[in-house]
């Protein structure tokens, strides 16, 4: 009985992070984010790429590393850590993993193959199926989409989308069709792409298996909400980790603030918030691949439980660090707006919750 | 990941339900005198507590680790069979093994500090339940600050002789031995002061008084110390290596107090309460805002199941780094179970306030009783904030509080 990463695991995720560290230098996300360097985000996608994350879940078969969910998770804890500014949960966590449920054999090995030589990348629009907002929603008929869907996750840039309409059928359509309209959303969170995508009579492709169950989205939708959750539980780390260091140097009343209890407290109860959540992560990236029995409930309350967990951190290590927390300059700012929008996309924790209540019953 | 035990495992597995099987509904002819663990079934085998103790030991259900010279089976320690084990009783209708401070904390340290001597005659009785021992740590005014405790022990000629007063005594009313922190250096450093005693209970001089707690129940007592004599030998470690002796068995308390599997229990007892009890003509469990709470609280106990498999598999595969894992485990564990059993008051209102032996009482009225037990877990034993302490000072290595000047 092991429970835990492999060598592997590890090793991939070290690899990621010290890239980040590298090259998703503060002062890096700063230009990113503030939109005067696109290049550079193009720049640190291409360096992940040859490290291989879009070929993680990609069956061997179609060139890919066929790897499993937990390998997937533990890239994108790194991620978060680093606030990693390149496409992820998407392009190469649910697409493939709603191509490989969802899709006849010929599409897989269209699709898949693509995606592991970089020559496709797909934004993934399923938000209305999760919660529709006002009158967002797409409808499919005579082989065509109308209609809009809402927070699409790595749309920009990407050569197609996956979208979903109220039955739950995914479809792939071609991001460069004149019938299509990709909107960019600014959000709080300016190291990720969401944006609105508009359909008008645009032309789509049915993935096969997809038309008579919700079990290959809702798959596709799990495997991004752990990824979520994953994303979260690094970027809490990393913030826990400013805090406490910060705790250790800064001085009021002559001494340091972390010998304060108040301040040294709030450190300990972060840590302790977080320190379940690598285990619970990891459990439910293993139960997506092994134990379709406990995935649903897994996957959901991770999601759930991780954003809640996270939402504190990113209070606490922000008042830790004072009113410098606060400021633009140190740049804390991007991890707690990362956190802030993994808690929202995909599911908010009470409508997850729910979702985990209907799993069981 | 390998969350697979194995098949020698499945078969232990088999053989544990066999066992269980065969003492379904074991009753004890003696538990009026002997409080410690399960209280038995009802239409199985009668024995007495004694018995039942060999008997898993024989089976290496018990003590299975401890020389077979002490009383114990043996064996080698295996966490994973001992993780079955405890599964398999708790999921029949078969009592479990004895537990209690002489088991848990004494024993293993005798195991590692006793004498020969100490060995030969403690654990053996211990293990068979036919010796129960108190802990004689905490005093009037040494709480959280245990080591300014001030119970003296004086050696007079060959016997210690030992005035003073304990406090949160748990069993000593039914104990034939007490494990004592008694001040024999007082020149000494604070924490270099204090040797580990034992005391025999029928010693002349002690008197043991009922304290009763918020359940109402005399959980603790008060033990009071006047001229004891005890013989010189009855001290564990050296004079003064007291406060070393006494932390090996703290942490065998901290980690066990609230075990993620059992608070899962109680949130599948609440679930299916809720599923019956109604409130406008409405299961509890369709009014969303209980549900969600409820669900908040199974979305922590996951949390902390997956983290205890996670430190199942660090006792297993050395090397792995879990030291604020195991750090945490008190403070999450006793928090979330009384959040928990918090929440299935507020969930059946004025009923959840309902008490002992009143109409309209559910589940016995455990909800209200361990809502407060939690809080006397989560005050005992180090504080949740002593436990803040720990984590932030060993673990995330950040500064004590500067000493104030005599403390």
């Amino acid at each position: 009985m092991y429970f835990g990463l492999s060598d592997e695991q590890s090793f991939f995720q070290d690899n990621v992070r010290r890239y980040l560290k590298e090259h998703a230098t503060i002062d890096n996300i700063k230009h990113i984010t503030s939109g005067d360097e696109k290049n550079l985000s193009a720049e640190i996608h291409k360096g992940l790429l040859n490290l291989g994350i879009n070929g993680l879940l990609i069956p061997e078969k179609f060139g890919g590393l066929g790897l499993d969910l937990l390998f997937a998770a533990v890239v994108s804890e790194a991620l978060g850590g680093g606030v990693g500014p390149t496409p992820f949960i998407a392009s190469y966590v649910m697409a493939p993993t709603a191509i490989k449920h969802a899709g006849s054999k010929s599409q897989q090995e269209n699709y898949l193959s693509k995606i592991a030589t970089n020559e496709y990348r797909f934004g993934v629009g399923f938000s209305e199926f999760i919660g529709k907002r006002n009158d967002a929603g797409i409808s499919f008929s005579d082989n065509t989409l109308n209609g809009r869907a809402m927070f699409v996750l790595d749309a920009d840039d990407a050569t197609h989308v996956l979208l979903t309409d109220e039955q739950g059928q995914i479809f792939v359509v071609d991001a460069k069709s004149a019938n299509i309209e990709i909107v960019k959303l600014t959000t709080v969170d300016k190291t990720r792409q969401y944006s609105e995508v508009v359909c008008n009579n645009l032309e789509a492709e049915l993935l096969k298996n997809s038309s008579d169950s919700t079990d290959p989205l809702i798959h596709a939708i799990d495997a991004g909400r752990i990824m979520l959750a994953a994303d979260s539980l690094g970027a809490s780390q990393t913030m826990i980790n400013k805090a406490v260091d910060y705790a250790k140097e800064r001085k009021q009343f002559g001494r340091v603030i972390g010998s304060f209890q108040a301040v040294k407290h709030m450190c300990a109860e972060m840590a302790a918030d977080l320190e379940p959540c690598y285990a619970m992560v990891w459990h439910a990236a293993h139960c997506h691949d092994n134990s379709p029995n406990e995935a649903r409930l897994m996957a959901c309350h991770a999601k759930a439980h991780v954003s809640e967990m996270s939402k504190g951190i990113s209070k606490k290590a922000t008042e830790v660090h004072g009113g410098m927390g606060f400021t633009d300059l140190l740049g804390l700012h991007y991890w707690f707006k990362r956190i802030g929008l993994n808690r929202q996309i995909l599911g908010s924790p009470e409508l997850v919750r729910e979702e985990a209540y209907k799993a069981q019953i | 990941m390998d969350l697979e035990y194995g098949p020698e495992y499945q078969d232990f597995t088999k053989e544990v339900q066999s066992f269980c099987k065969k003492y379904e509904g074991l009753s004890f002819i003696d538990s009026s005198n002997n409080p410690l663990g399960s209280s038995g079934g009802s239409g199985g085998p009668k024995m007495s507590r004694s018995e039942w103790q060999k008997i898993l030991i024989k089976n290496g259900y018990f003590a299975r680790s401890v020389p077979k010279e002490y009383g114990g089976y043996g064996g080698e320690a295996d966490i994973l069979r001992s993780r079955i084990i405890a599964a398999e009783f708790s999921k029949s209708k078969t009592p479990g093994a004895m537990g209690g401070q002489g088991i848990d904390m004494l024993v293993p340290t005798l195991l590692e500090m006793g004498t020969e001597e100490q060995k030969q005659a403690y654990i053996k009785p211990t293990l068979h339940g036919e010796m129960i021992w108190c802990q004689g740590y905490s005093e009037p005014n040494a709480g959280s600050d245990l080591a300014s405790l001030q119970t003296k022990g004086e050696l007079v000629g060959d016997e210690w002789v030992i005035n003073g007063q304990k406090i949160w005594t748990s069993t000593a009313q039914y104990s034939q031995m007490c494990f004592c922190l008694v001040r024999t250096e007082p020149d000494a450093p604070k924490h270099a002061g204090i040797s580990y005693l034992l005391i025999p209970m029928d010693t002349p001089g002690i008197e043991i008084r009922p304290l009763v707690d918020m359940t109402l129940n005399a959980g603790f007592n008060e033990v009071f110390f006047t001229d004891v004599k005890i013989p010189a030998g009855n001290i564990v470690g050296k004079r003064g290596e007291g406060w070393a002796v006494a932390n090996a068995t703290l942490g065998h308390e901290r980690g066990s107090l609230a075990p993620p599997d059992a608070t899962m229990n109680r949130v599948n007892m609440l679930m299916h309460l809720m599923k019956k009890e109604t409130l406008d003509g409405k299961p509890l469990i369709e009014h969303p805002i209980y549900r969600d709470r409820l669900m908040q609280i199974q979305g922590k106990v996951l949390a902390q199941q997956s983290h205890a498999l996670r430190l199942l598999s660090a006792k297993l595969n050395p090397g792995t780094d879990v030291k604020i894992g195991k750090m945490i485990q008190k403070l999450t564990g006793t928090e979330l179970r009384h959040e928990l059993e918090g929440l299935a008051i507020d969930v059946m209102g004025e009923i959840g306030t309902l008490y002992e032996d009143s109409p309209h009482l559910k589940n016995d009225g455990t909800w209200q009783f361990i809502y407060m037990y939690f809080l006397g877990l989560i005050i005992g034993g180090g504080t949740s904030q002593i436990q803040k302490n720990i984590i932030a000072e060993r673990g995330l290595g950040m500064p004590k509080e500067p000493k104030v000047e005599g403390a």
